[in-house]
C-alpha cells in the first residue's frame, strides 16, 4: 500500500486566507459596518418623519435625511474647493500639532527632569494653561501679521499645553525602581534620559498626541470660522461649514461636519499607528 | 576562548564582605522624626547567603537602601570590603555596579527585549561594546535556562522567567553583593521553588555575597547561609540562626528533620516581632 491516507489535519491548516479573506471574515468590522448603517436608518427615518407622518420630531427632524446629504456631497465631490479645504484644515492641523509636539515634548521633558526648570517655568505654564485657545484669537488676530499665523499659533497653543502637560505627567511617573536599577547599574544621566525616561514616558507622549490631536481639530476649525474666508486665509473645512450656513445648504452644514469626523478618525488612527510601531513591547498589552 | 563547561572567573570573585557597623536611620518626614533602624550592627562574610527576615515595615528595606545608596544614614558607617560606603560625613554611599539591587516588583524595562536589559549594564559602563554585551547577555541568559527567549520583551515571558533574567541583569556585571528585596514575593509556591532552585545553581556557580529580605521563612533557611531576624520598628538584629546545611542543596532537605528545626528555630524569633509589630500597627491607628 503505497498510497499516503489523505491527512485531514495538515489540509486544513494549509488553507491560507488572503488578506482580503481575513478582513472580510473579522466580525469587528460587521459589528462597526453595522452599527454605521442602523445610524444612517434611524436618522433617515427620523428625518423624514415630517414628509411620511406629517408632524415634525423634535431636534432630529430639523437635520437633512443622510439621502439628500450624500446627494450634496456626490454634488460637492468633484469640486476643487471642496478638497481645497480638506487640504487646508489638514495644513493647519499638522503645522500646529508638529509645533506643539517639537516644542512640547523638549519642554514636558525638561519639566519633568530639572528641578529648577521645573520650579522656574512650571508656574506661568500652569497659569496660561487654562486659557482656552479661543479665548487667544482676538489677540493673536492682532499679534499675527496675518490670518493664517494666527490660526497656526491658536491651534499650536491647542495642542502644546495638553502635550507638555501628559510629557511632565508620564515622565514623573515612571517607576522609580526602573531609575534606580539603571543608576546602580551605572548608567549615567544621559543614559538614564536615553534609555529609560524617554522610553518610559513614549506612551504618555501618545496619549498627549491623540488629545492634542483632538483639540486641535476643534481649535482649527473654530479658528476658521472665525477668521473667515477673508481674502487671506481662505478656505478650510470650517469656513466651508460656516460658508454654507450662510449659504443656507444644511446638507452642505452635514457634509462638512462628516467630513470633519472622518479627517479626525483619519488622523487618530495615524497616531495610533505610529505608537504601535514606536512602542513594540505596548502590543502585548 | 573559555572551553565550554568551565566557569569564567569572576574578578571579583572572594569580595564583597559587609560591614553594617551601628547603623541608626531617622527619617524626617515633616518633622516628625521615625526612627526606622537603630544602632544596627551586622558582619556579613564574602560569599555568604545572608538572609534578612523580619515583620512587614521594620527598615529591612532601610537597610538595603543604605547599602545601595538610594538612602543616607543617620549615624553609623557601613563597609564594603573594608572600604567606607557611607558614615559620619558621607551619609549616602555612591551608587555603583558592584553592588546590584533585584526589586520588589521586578524592574526589568519593559521596552527593552530581555538580552537587551541584560547588556544594559556592561553597555552603559563602556566595558563591552554594543555587539559584545548582546553576546555575553545571550550566554549568560542561556546558562539560566533562558536560551530562546533572548529576543522577547518582559511582558512577552513568565514572571518566573522575567525574575530570573533579571537576576541575570545583575550578575552580568560582576557585582560583589547581590542585594534582592523579597525578589520572590508574588509568586507562587510551585514557581518560586523553581527559582530557589535556580538561584541556588546561580550562587554556587558564582560565589556572589547575597544579601536577601523575605518574609518567608522557610525561603530563607533553605537558602541562606545565615538568617538575620530583626526586631520590628525601629530596626536591630534579634538573632541570627546559622544554618549549616551542606550546598549544594536541593529541595529534598525542605523534608529533612534539620530543616523544620532551624524554622521553627526563626519562627519563634520572627512571630515575637511579628505581635509586636502587629500590635504598634494597632497602637498608631488607634
Amino acid at each position: 500500500m503505497a498510497t499516503t491516507a489523505p491527512n485531514v489535519y495538515n489540509q486544513r491548516t494549509v488553507v491560507r486566507r488572503t488578506r482580503w479573506q481575513k478582513f472580510l471574515a473579522n466580525k469587528k468590522l460587521w459589528r462597526g459596518v453595522t452599527a454605521i448603517l442602523c445610524t444612517l436608518v434611524l436618522w433617515e427615518i427620523g428625518s423624514r418623519w415630517d414628509e411620511w407622518f406629517g408632524f415634525r420630531l423634535p431636534f432630529i427632524g430639523f437635520i437633512p435625511p443622510p439621502s439628500d446629504v450624500m446627494v450634496a456631497w456626490l454634488e460637492v465631490l468633484p469640486k476643487i474647493g471642496y478638497w481645497q479645504s480638506w487640504y487646508l484644515s489638514f495644513k493647519r492641523v499638522l503645522a500646529g500639532f508638529l509645533s506643539a509636539m517639537l516644542l512640547g515634548i523638549p519642554f514636558g521633558l525638561a519639566l519633568a527632569v530639572n528641578r529648577y526648570f521645573r520650579d522656574i517655568f512650571f508656574p506661568p505654564f500652569e497659569v496660561l494653561r487654562p486659557i482656552p485657545p479661543l479665548a487667544w484669537v482676538p489677540a493673536s488676530l492682532i499679534f499675527w501679521p496675518t490670518n493664517e499665523m494666527s490660526i497656526a499659533f491658536v491651534t499650536f497653543l491647542g495642542a502644546f499645553f495638553t502635550i507638555v502637560i501628559n510629557v511632565l505627567g508620564g515622565a514623573r511617573s515612571i517607576d522609580i525602581s526602573y531609575l534606580r536599577a539603571a543608576q546602580s547599574m551605572g548608567a549615567t544621566q544621559l543614559d538614564m534620559f536615553w534609555r529609560i525616561v524617554l522610553p518610559g514616558t513614549l506612551p504618555s507622549i501618545f496619549t498627549g498626541a491623540a488629545v492634542g490631536m483632538g483639540i486641535t481639530w476643534e481649535v482649527v476649525l473654530a479658528a476658521e470660522m472665525i477668521s473667515g474666508g477673508g481674502t487671506q486665509a481662505g478656505g478650510g473645512l470650517g469656513f466651508f461649514i460656516w460658508n454654507s450656513y450662510m449659504g443656507g445648504s444644511l446638507e452642505q452644514i452635514v457634509v462638512g461636519m462628516i467630513s470633519i469626523g472622518i479627517a479626525g478618525y483619519l488622523s487618530s488612527s495615524a497616531i495610533r499607528y505610529l505608537g504601535t510601531v514606536c512602542m513594540p513591547w505596548r502590543r502585548l498589552f | 576562548m573559555a572551553a565550554v563547561g568551565t566557569v569564567p572567573a569572576r574578578e571579583n570573585a572572594g569580595k564583597g564582605a559587609i560591614s553594617i557597623r551601628n547603623v541608626t536611620k531617622i527619617y524626617d518626614p515633616e518633622g516628625v522624626n521615625v526612627l526606622a533602624v537603630d544602632d544596627c550592627s551586622l558582619e556579613i562574610a564574602a560569599g555568604e547567603v545572608c538572609m534578612i527576615v523580619g515583620p512587614s515595615g521594620c527598615g529591612k528595606t532601610t537597610l538595603l537602601s543604605a547599602i545601595a545608596g538610594f538612602h543616607s544614614i543617620t549615624f553609623g558607617e557601613i563597609y564594603l570590603d573594608g572600604e567606607l560606603l557611607c558614615g559620619p560625613g558621607k551619609p549616602l554611599a555612591d551608587q555603583g555596579a558592584d553592588r546590584v539591587v533585584v526589586f520588589q516588583n521586578g524592574a526589568l524595562f519593559p521596552w527593552m527585549s530581555l538580552a537587551d536589559n541584560v547588556a544594559y549594564g556592561p553597555t552603559v559602563q563602556g566595558r563591552l561594546n554594543k555587539t559584545q554585551a548582546r553576546e555575553k547577555a545571550l550566554d549568560m541568559l542561556a546558562e539560566a535556562g533562558l536560551a530562546d527567549v533572548g529576543d522577547k520583551f518582559p511582558g512577552e515571558v513568565s514572571s518566573g522567567m522575567a525574575r530570573r533574567a533579571e537576576i541575570v541583569r545583575a550578575l552580568i556585571n560582576d557585582p560583589k553583593v547581590l542585594l534582592l528585596d523579597e525578589p520572590y514575593r508574588a509568586m507562587d509556591a510551585l514557581t518560586k521553588s523553581i527559582m530557589h532552585e535556580a538561584l541556588l545553581e546561580m550562587y554556587d556557580r558564582t560565589k556572589v555575597t547575597i544579601f536577601f529580605i523575605t518574609h518567608d521563612l522557610e525561603e530563607s533557611i533553605f537558602l541562606g547561609d545565615r538568617v538575620v531576624v530583626m526586631t520590628t520598628r525601629p530596626c536591630r538584629t534579634k538573632k541570627i540562626v546559622e544554618v549549616n546545611i551542606p550546598r549544594p542543596r536541593d529541595y529534598h532537605i525542605l523534608s529533612s528533620e534539620e530543616f523544620r528545626l532551624l524554622v521553627d528555630e526563626a519562627n519563634e524569633a520572627v512571630h515575637e516581632e511579628a505581635i509586636k509589630a502587629f500590635e504598634a500597627g494597632e497602637r498608631e491607628l488607634a
